[in-house]
Order: C-alpha cells, then structure tokens, then sequence
C-alpha cells in the first residue's frame, strides 16, 4: 500500500495549480485584450494614413478680372464666368503663347468657372473689380504638389507631360500654389472632380435618415416591448412572437432594403434615393435591437419595486411609467446608442434603395434624392481617381467621430439616468 | 386529543371583536401547484392576527390575497370569498387599486422605491390625490414618517435616496409608505426577518403601536414574535388551516397535535 503524502503537502500542490491556473488566465485575458486593441489601432493608423492627402487641399491664387461686359451688374447670373476664368488662368503665364491658354486653365479644377459665380453672386459688389481667389488645383496638379507623379517615369506613361510639370513648376515658383486644410470636404456637396467633392450631401443625408429612423423605431420599439413585457399575458403566442424578434434581429440588413423596394418604394411611391425612406428602412431594421434591449432592461427591474407599486394602489401603467421606466432607461438608452450605430454605418440596404446615387446638390428636405456618409463612401471608394479614395478614407473618419459624438451623448444621458436612480 | 378548551376555542372563535376581514374558503393555484385550500379565516378589527406555519405553507400567498396582488403573478388563481367590512373584494369589478389603499402592505425585504426618502412617502398620496397641495403632502408624510418611529431619524435626509437608509429604517419607511394611503388594514410579511435583532424589536414595538389604528396581520416564522406581538394566531400547513384562536391559547393549549409540535419546535 502507498502512502499518501502527507495532506500540507498536497494542499501546496493543489494552491501551486490553482495559482498557475490564475496566471494563465490572466495572461490569455491581457493578450487578448492587447490584440484586440492592437487591431483597432491599427485600422485607426491605416484610416487616417489613407486619408491624409483629402484633409488638406492644393491651391492656386489666380487674380480674375470680374469684367463688367462680361458679368452685367443688372443680372450677374447671366454672366460668362467661363471667359473670365479663361482670361484669369492665362494671365497666369502673361509671356507664354496664347496656343497655351487652354493648358493654363486645366491645371484649374473645372469646378472653377461654378466657384467663381458663387463667389461673385454672393457679393456683387466685386464686379468690376479685381478678385484673387485660392481656386482648388486639378486632381493631376494636386498629385503633383505632392510629390506623387514621377516625374522620371516616361511622358506617355504619365497624365501630365512636361511642359504641364514646367508650367506648374513655374506657378510654385511664383508663390501662387499653396496647401490648405480641406473645408470643402465637409461643406461641399459631392462632384465628379475630387478636389471640389465633398460630404455636405451625404451628411445632411445620414442626419435626416437618423433622425427619422431614430423617430420611428425608439417609439415602437420601446412601446412593443413594454406591450410585451409588462402588460401582454405569458402565453403561447406571446412566446412565439417574442422568439421571431429575436430572429428579426438576425436577418441580414439588406433584405430590409429588398422590403423597403418593394414597400416602400414600389407600392407606397415614395421617391428613391430619398432619406425618407432609408430612414424607414434603417428603422425597420433597428426595430428589433430596441425592442429586445428595452424588454431586457424592463426585466433586469426586480419585482419587488413593481409590487412595491402596486401595493400603494398604482395601475400597471403607474408602476411601468413612475418605477419601471425610469430603472430601465440606462439599459433602453444603450439600445438606442445600438440602433444608432447600426442605423449611421449600414449600406447594404440603402444601396437597395438607390442612396447611391450621384447627387451633387445637398438635399433640402427628406424627400429630395441624397446619399448617406456610407453609401458615399462606397460610391467614392470605386472611383479609379486617387483623390476619391482618399477622400473615401476621410468620409470613413468623419463617419466614425460622428458615431464617437452620438454615441458619447447618449452614454451621458446613460450616466444621468444611472446617477437619478 | 379531547380537551375541554375545544369547546371554549370554538366559542371564542365567534366575533367577540368585530371582523374586518373574512376569508371563506380561499384556495389558490400557481399554474398547476395549489398553494392554499380552502382557507376560511375571520381577521378581527384593531388587533394583530399572526400568521405562523412552516416555510411554503402558503402564508405569503393568504397574505397577498386580502389586497388582491396575486393578481399581479401570471399563472397565479385565487377562488373562494373575501370580505372587507362586509364587502366582497374578489369581484372582477372590484377598484383593486382602490382596495390597496385601504389594504397596506409591507414586504419581507425592504422594498423602497429607489427615489427620495420623501417621494417614497408621498408618492402613494399623489397618485390617489389625497393631498391638494405641497404643504398638505408634506403634512402626510411627516405623519406617515411619525408614526412609522421614522421621523427623528430622516428629518434633515428626506431627499436622500431611501435606499441608502439602514435595512431597519428601509423598513419602517415601507411601513410609513404603507400608511400614508391612510389605510384601514395593513399586511406584513415577515417585516423582521430581514432585520438584526434591534432593529427587529423597533419593529415589534411598532407594531404593537400601530395596533390601535390599523387591522394587523403579520406573518412570522418566529413563535417567539408571533406570541409577542398578536393576539390571535392562525397556523398554516401545507396550504391548509389547521387552527386558530387567541394567541394565548394557540400557544398555551393547542387543540391540535400538528400545532402543538411545530410550536414546540418538532416540525418546521
Ligand atoms: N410566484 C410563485 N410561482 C409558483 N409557485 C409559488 C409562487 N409563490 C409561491 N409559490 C409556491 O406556493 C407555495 C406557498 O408559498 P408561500 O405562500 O410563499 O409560502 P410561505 O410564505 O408560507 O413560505 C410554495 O410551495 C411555493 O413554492
Ligand atoms: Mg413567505
């Protein structure tokens, strides 16, 4: 027969294994979580590495002589902005031919000739006068300025050859070109030439769509689950209605925008590529998030408060509106902060319903065609011009610091909510 | 077991003190379980009516059917007849919220709404509108507070949570919420066990004050605060009355042998 040893002995053997079991444990969790924010570090560098060249903005100061025979100061609308745009780049090069004036302009974003005219329409007080102007210089040029066209490669293989360089070369020389942070990017709407394109439509797209995805499903949604929690009977249809939101919330999203087709747009007539009806797509597909956070915020109440409530004579929907609400708000609140989240980064519906479209002009009411910051972000992510996809890269940080700064105010009301209790 | 006091219990069980609630052949179900059957129960005014019986027998459930709140539980079914001063309250059309101002409530576990010391106070006044105005509310709370032994204690607090008070002030607050509805019966559910001894006997003392304006009826597990505190006692087992009488009795000549052995401490 063997002797056991001795029970201190296999106490230590025991508390060894469980100290190295804990070690273990501990170091999976930290390397996991540094993993973790490892990749999302790295994502965040590589988003904003991407998006460096859109956040600034290459410049040419051309002096535009506003011509009064050009531009009438009776109707200034009318004007023929393409000839003084025309005049102002050659002016650029007074001693070069006048074969060369063409060339001159294109260094120019065509976008110049529109710039110009809402410039001056703005204030009609310039014409007659001299204007100089920081105009956006072309996709190529902008390259250029920055050192990405090179240079040694041979003519042919390149957009720009070398007279184009020299002349560029020359406007650097003369102090005209300049780089400046990228405003337009935020406040201009979307354009064929990447250096004027902008988000401006986009943004005021995914506001409306938000908001009206927002309006839509944190109404129903919290109402069907306190329908469903508090006032419904547990019975057999209950469970089964509760177990297929459950599901709902698992269909992928783009069959809501194949619904919102065919609803929506096909049977009700409601115009496509408007933020109306991606906001009721978007809400159809937040539904299901608010209803099961809100149902399981009101079950995390314990029953006590609601008899507490009921034993001082409260109704039902006393107790739910005085006691259970305001305990399940903090848990309510993240539903909504899920729903925005998914509501402002989703695309596959919306391209469904045509919220890809390409729109220049920022719309002005839910119904006006418009696109959403990720739809844009796919529509300029498959641009073949390098100015897109940079500037694809930065409507993805845009997207992101706005779901950061929606996402923070509802934490804060969160935090309120959980402070009040 | 043939006593003489089996006549005389039967005598006295007759209303010498008026009845103010009367349970005739209360049964109960959760789903299919039966937790009472056929419990007939007369609670008489202005004295405390102990409940005793070993855990499960269905004390709470008898409790939580003088106001109605097993209405509350999905499942759960009440059958029989309760009157109030004379007054069916099983009705479908009874006003229940009505009937739970009149019946008061306390819980096992210290319940308090997770709001002010005061709000926890005021709040069942103002939804029934009982006070016209702030100063009246305040009134009817300092009252409640009062003669809940509460006063003195949370004066200077009354708009700090009342959660953060002590488990035996949460509890006293519970009763004071109870009786600022200006209730004429109020229900206990074992209102100490929750509680250290000193504040158990806060409570006890109470209760005893209480006594002379409201109908009591407190369930105990404790033979020693059911003989201190009431002066009448129903003994509960597995959902069906065994006996009932004047506290005294029960405790010194039980009539029967169930209760006699869970009083001298062989069951339960
Ligand atoms: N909500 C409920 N659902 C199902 N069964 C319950 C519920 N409440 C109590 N019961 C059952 O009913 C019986 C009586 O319970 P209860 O009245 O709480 O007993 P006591 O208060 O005397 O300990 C017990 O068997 C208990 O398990
Ligand atoms: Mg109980």
């Amino acid at each position: 027969m063997t002797s056991l040893p001795p029970p201190d002995v296999r106490r230590d053997a025991r508390r060894r294994r469980r100290r190295a079991v804990d070690v273990w444990l501990r170091r999976l969790g930290a390397g996991a979580v540094v993993f973790a924010l490892g990749l999302a570090g790295l994502m965040l560098t590589a988003i904003i590495v991407a998006s460096l060249p859109a956040l600034t903005q290459t410049t040419v100061r051309v002096d535009f002589e506003i011509d009064p025979t050009l531009v009438s100061a009776t109707d200034p609308a009318a004007g023929d902005f393409r000839a003084i745009v025309a005049r102002g780049a050659a002016a650029l090069f007074p001693d070069a031919p006048p074969a060369e004036a063409s060339a001159a302009q294109r260094i120019l974003t065509p976008a110049a000739t529109r710039i110009l005219r809402q410039e001056v329409l703005r204030n009609p007080d310039l014409i007659g006068r001299r204007l100089a102007l920081a105009v956006p210089a072309a996709g190529p040029y902008d390259q250029l300025a920055r050192d990405h066209v090179d240079r040694q490669a041979p003519e042919t293989r390149r957009q720009l050859d070398d007279a184009d360089i020299a002349r560029f070369d020359r406007l650097t020389a003369d102090g005209r070109v300049a780089r400046s942070l990228n405003f337009g990017l935020l406040f201009n709407g979307d354009s064929r030439f990447p250096e004027v394109a902008g988000l401006a439509g986009a943004i005021t797209g995914s506001a409306m769509a938000l908001a009206i995805c927002l309006a839509i499903c944190l109404p129903i949604g919290i109402a069907t689950a306190i329908l469903m929690v508090e006032f419904a009977p547990r019975n057999r249809l209950t469970v089964v209605i509760e177990a297929n939101v459950n599901n709902l919330a698992a269909v992928p999203p783009i069959l809501y925008g194949l619904l919102g087709l065919a609803v929506f747009i096909t049977c009700f007539g409601l115009p496509r590529s408007s933020p109306l009806v991606a906001g009721m797509v978007l809400a159809l597909m937040t539904l299901p998030t608010v209803v099961i956070a809100t149902s399981l915020a009101l079950r995390r109440v314990p029953m006590a408060i609601r008899e507490a409530g009921f034993a001082v004579g409260a109704s039902r929907y006393q107790v739910v509106l005085h006691h259970v609400l305001p305990l399940a708000l903090p848990g309510i609140l993240t539903g909504a902060i899920a729903a925005i989240s998914q509501a402002l980064g989703e695309a596959a519906p919306l391209l469904l319903i045509g919220m890809n479209a390409f729109v220049t002009s920022v719309p002005h009411g839910v119904t006006e065609a418009a696109t959403t910051l990720p739809t844009q972000i796919l529509l300029w992510s498959e641009s073949p011009q390098p100015g897109f996809v940079a500037r694809a890269a930065a409507a993805i940080l845009v997207l992101l610091a706005s779901l950061v700064a929606l996402n923070g105010i509802a934490v804060l009301l969160r935090h309120r909510a959980e402070r009040r209790r | 077991m043939a006593r003489p006091s089996l006549l005389l219990a039967a005598s006295t069980a007759e209303p010498s003190p008026p009845t103010k609630i009367s349970a005739q052949g209360i049964s109960a179900w959760y789903g299919p379980i039966r937790a009472l059957e056929n419990v007939c129960l007369e609670i008489p005014s202005n004295r405390v009516t102990a409940l005793i019986g070993p855990s499960g027998c269905g004390k709470t459930t008898f409790l939580r059917c003088l106001n109605r709140l097993n209405d509350t539980i999905p499942g759960a079914r009440v059958t029989g007849t309760i009157r109030l001063d004379g007054v069916d309250i099983m009705g479908q059309y009874i006003d229940v919220a009505e009937l739970r101002t009149r019946v008061g409530m306390v819980f096992q576990k210290p319940n308090p709404f997770p709001k002010s010391v005061f709000e926890n106070v005021a709040y069942g006044p103002r939804i029934h509108g009982l006070a016209h105005s702030r100063a009246e509310l305040s009134v009817i709370v300092e009252s409640a507070l009062r003669h809940a032994g509460l006063w003195d204690e949370v004066k200077d607090r009354l708009a700090s949570p009342g959660t953060a008070l002590s488990g035996g002030q949460q509890q006293r607050l519970c009763i004071a919420r109870a009786i600022a509805t200006q209730p004429e019966v109020l229900l206990m559910d074992e209102p100490a066990a929750a509680l250290d001894p000193i504040a158990t006997s806060l409570i006890e003392a109470l209760i005893d004050d209480l006594r002379e304006s409201y109908t009591i009826v407190v369930v105990t597990h404790s033979m020693q605060q059911a003989a201190r505190i009431s002066q009448h006692t129903a003994f509960l087992d597995h959902g069906r009355l065994v006996e009932v009488g004047e506290t005294t009795e029960i405790f010194s000549t039980p009539r029967e042998k169930q209760t006699e052995d869970y009083i001298t401490g062989k069951i339960g």
